[in-house]
């Protein structure tokens, strides 16, 4: 108790250096915890892309192919699923809901995806967030089209701009539908989530655009179908990239799944979101380690200079330790009595470091989440944000036995008489 | 609290002391005895082992040869931690200057030996103070205090709890001749109404005819160096 009360007012006589130390202590500890739970989030973030849906289902082949083209919209399929297949899927009577997206051409780099109103109506991502809409309403007719808040950000458009999309990922001009413009009816609320950086029309827009495409090049000069002669009803889908669905009851999410892939008209494949998604995130594991270690490396700096701190008084205050060698304190307790100051620099550091991230995370929140789609949540305190407060409470101990010992030694070298 | 066994203070003898067995002896002493509450002057101009013989006397060094019997307590036979908690109860000490932890007030300073040691008692503090005339002091922070002030904290601190033996190094070699005698006959006054036998180790042997007792470091230490100035 007295050892804690001298170390105290040797602190606080010393109260400069000592804020300044506790405030590199606070920021690298916030650091810490403010990384852990950066990629906690982005970790959620990244799973919670896409819920609600239990199954994703494509043409056979790659499981996170076919994951990174529909919830992430990278990369393409190889094949198509039949309508007829999908009208099976979405009609069959374990099944709530399918969302049918049909994939393949870009606007400047966006993404189109052809979809219905299921997409608006069922697409969830982070539990219960909604497609919703800022302004406009969802295409119905095949000449309109919706922009994701990012593309619409990007591109600028109104309501009511005439847009020319281009078949295929690549550039424009190299073959755009030119013949059939959509217009600009809706734009997409943000979601932080890929939808953001998708254009959307209808299963019949994707249709139409591609009449006359049957060979997968364009109608030669002179065949081509203005939108004008196409009509709606003579719109008639074939073909889609790929659906979610969702089942009615989830334990019979499996037996869908094995049912899909062994569904004899087509060869399908059907994968949990939660288990591809998991496999995926697991390729950027490194990230995360990389992530942690630097965050250690911050609390090492930090520590640091505590040590530099501590270490500088050691000469001032072999006088002190004379007086308290004097006054019958022994060697260990002068060793007790710098690893005490240590460890209450270190602790009021963590606790003003718990602090900051807290309001950290509180003040930022809608900055991050708004300019880089990443939700930060603070995940309240989480066992492994007491771990890292206790691995650097020890860390401090360790550092603080430095100067400790040195002033240990110094004791012992000294006795009552005092060199300054 | 002496043992009743014990008729001295201090009594060593035949002790022999160097920093490493390597390095040439520092103190050779055949017997030094102080009796209790007896005040002892004891001459010690720099470079005689007065360092080194106060540092053995509180425990703080360990003989390589001989008796050291401070106040009844054969120090060779007492463990490092022993001799420090003994030190602390036992003996106040009073440096040359700089007595004073920098970051405690002159109350917390005064109180600081019976705060780590329970024996001494902290109920006589206003009494020092008041025969020390540094009452108005304490609540103030030690650096603003005068050199002179300061010492008289320092005996303060060393005779709270009336331990019955203090020790002083050269505790008014920083003070001017006016504050010298008066700091002096103060110090002296408090340790005869305390009964604790005061050690006063100087160079300025002016002051010797106050104490009862005489000696002279360099005499008694068969290993000094006599300092040629």
């Amino acid at each position: 108790m007295l050892l804690l009360s001298l170390a105290w007012q040797s602190l606080r006589n010393r109260r400069v250096t000592t804020i300044l130390t506790i405030f590199s202590i606070a920021l690298s500890v916030a650091l810490l915890l403010g990384v852990e739970a950066l990629r906690v989030s982005a970790r959620e973030s990244f799973a919670s892309t896409i819920s609600g849906t239990d199954l994703i289902v494509g043409a056979r082949g790659g499981g996170l192919q076919l994951l990174l083209y529909t919830v992430f919209r990278m990369g393409t399929a190889t094949n198509n699923v039949r309508w007829d297949s999908y009208q099976d899927w979405s009609k069959h009577p374990a099944v709530a809901w399918t969302i049918p997206y049909s994939l393949g051409d870009s606007h400047r780099g966006f993404r189109v995806v052809g979809t219905n109103e299921n997409f608006y109506k069922r697409y969830r991502f982070r539990n219960t967030g909604q497609v919703r809409f800022a302004s406009g309403r969802a295409p119905q007719d095949f000449n309109e089209t919706a922009l994701g808040s990012d593309a619409a950000a990007k591109l600028g458009y109104p309501l009511g701009t005439k847009v020319t999309l281009t078949h295929g990922i690549g550039a424009a001009g190299i073959m755009d539908h030119d013949d059939k413009p959509f217009t600009v009816v809706g734009i997409l609320d943000r979601t932080a989530t890929p939808i953001d950086r998708s254009i959307y029309i209808s299963l019949e827009g994707m249709t139409a655009i591609h009449v006359g495409w049957q060979g997968g090049a364009p109608p030669e000069p002179g065949e081509e179908t203005p939108s004008s002669k196409l009509k709606k009803e003579d719109l008639k889908v074939e073909a889609i990239t790929a659906f979610l669905l969702r089942a009615k009851s989830r334990i019979d999410t499996l037996r869908i799944q094995r049912d899909i892939n062994n569904y004899l008209p087509e060869p399908l494949m059907a994968i949990i979101p939660g288990v591809a998604m998991g496999e995926l995130w697991s390729t950027v594991k490194y990230a995360e380690i990389a992530l942690e270690i630097v965050g250690g490396f911050v609390v090492l700096v930090g520590l640091l200079g505590m040590l530099v701190a501590i270490y500088t008084t050691l000469n001032e205050r072999r006088r002190e330790m004379a007086i308290l060698r004097a006054l019958g304190a022994g060697p260990a307790k002068i060793l007790a009595l710098f690893l005490i100051e240590s460890l209450l620099l270190a602790s009021t550091g963590c606790i003003l470091g718990v602090a900051m991230m807290y309001a950290g995370i509180a003040s930022l929140q809608g900055v991050v989440e708004r300019q880089f789609g990443l939700y930060l949540r603070w995940q309240g305190f989480q066992p492994e944000h007491g771990i890292y407060v206790g691995l650097v409470l020890a860390a401090s101990i360790l550092i603080g036995l430095v100067p400790a010992w040195r002033a240990y030694r110094n004791t012992l070298a000294d006795g009552l008489s005092v060199r300054v | 609290m002496s043992s009743p066994t014990s008729p001295s203070s201090i009594a060593l003898a035949n002790i022999q002391f160097s920093y490493r067995p390597s390095l040439p002896l520092v103190l050779d002493i055949e017997s030094f005895v102080l009796g209790p509450g007896q005040s002892c002057f004891l001459y010690g101009p720099s470079g005689c082992g007065k360092t080194t013989l106060l540092g053995l006397i509180a425990g703080v060094l360990k003989a390589n040869k001989g008796e050291v019997n401070v106040l009844g307590q054969d120090l060779n036979k007492m463990s490092g931690s022993r001799r420090d908690a003994w030190r602390g109860s036992q003996i106040g000490y009073i440096f040359q200057m700089f007595n004073l932890i920098p970051y405690l007030n002159v109350r917390d300073n005064i109180l600081l030996p019976t705060r780590l040691h329970s024996s001494r008692k902290a109920e006589d503090i206003h009494k020092i103070a008041a025969s020390l005339g540094i009452t108005a002091l304490l609540d103030r922070g030690v650096l603003e205090l005068s050199v002179g002030q300061q010492q008289r904290v320092a005996a303060a601190r060393a005779l709270i709890g009336s331990p019955p033996l203090v020790i002083a190094d050269e505790p008014t070699s920083a003070l001017d001749s006016a504050h010298r005698e008066n700091f002096l006959q103060l110090l002296l006054a408090q340790c005869r109404a305390a009964g604790a036998a005061l050690l006063f180790v100087s160079h300025d042997q002016s002051l010797a005819p106050l104490f009862e007792k005489q000696l002279s470091l360099p005499d008694l230490n068969r290993a000094a160096k006599p300092e040629l100035v």
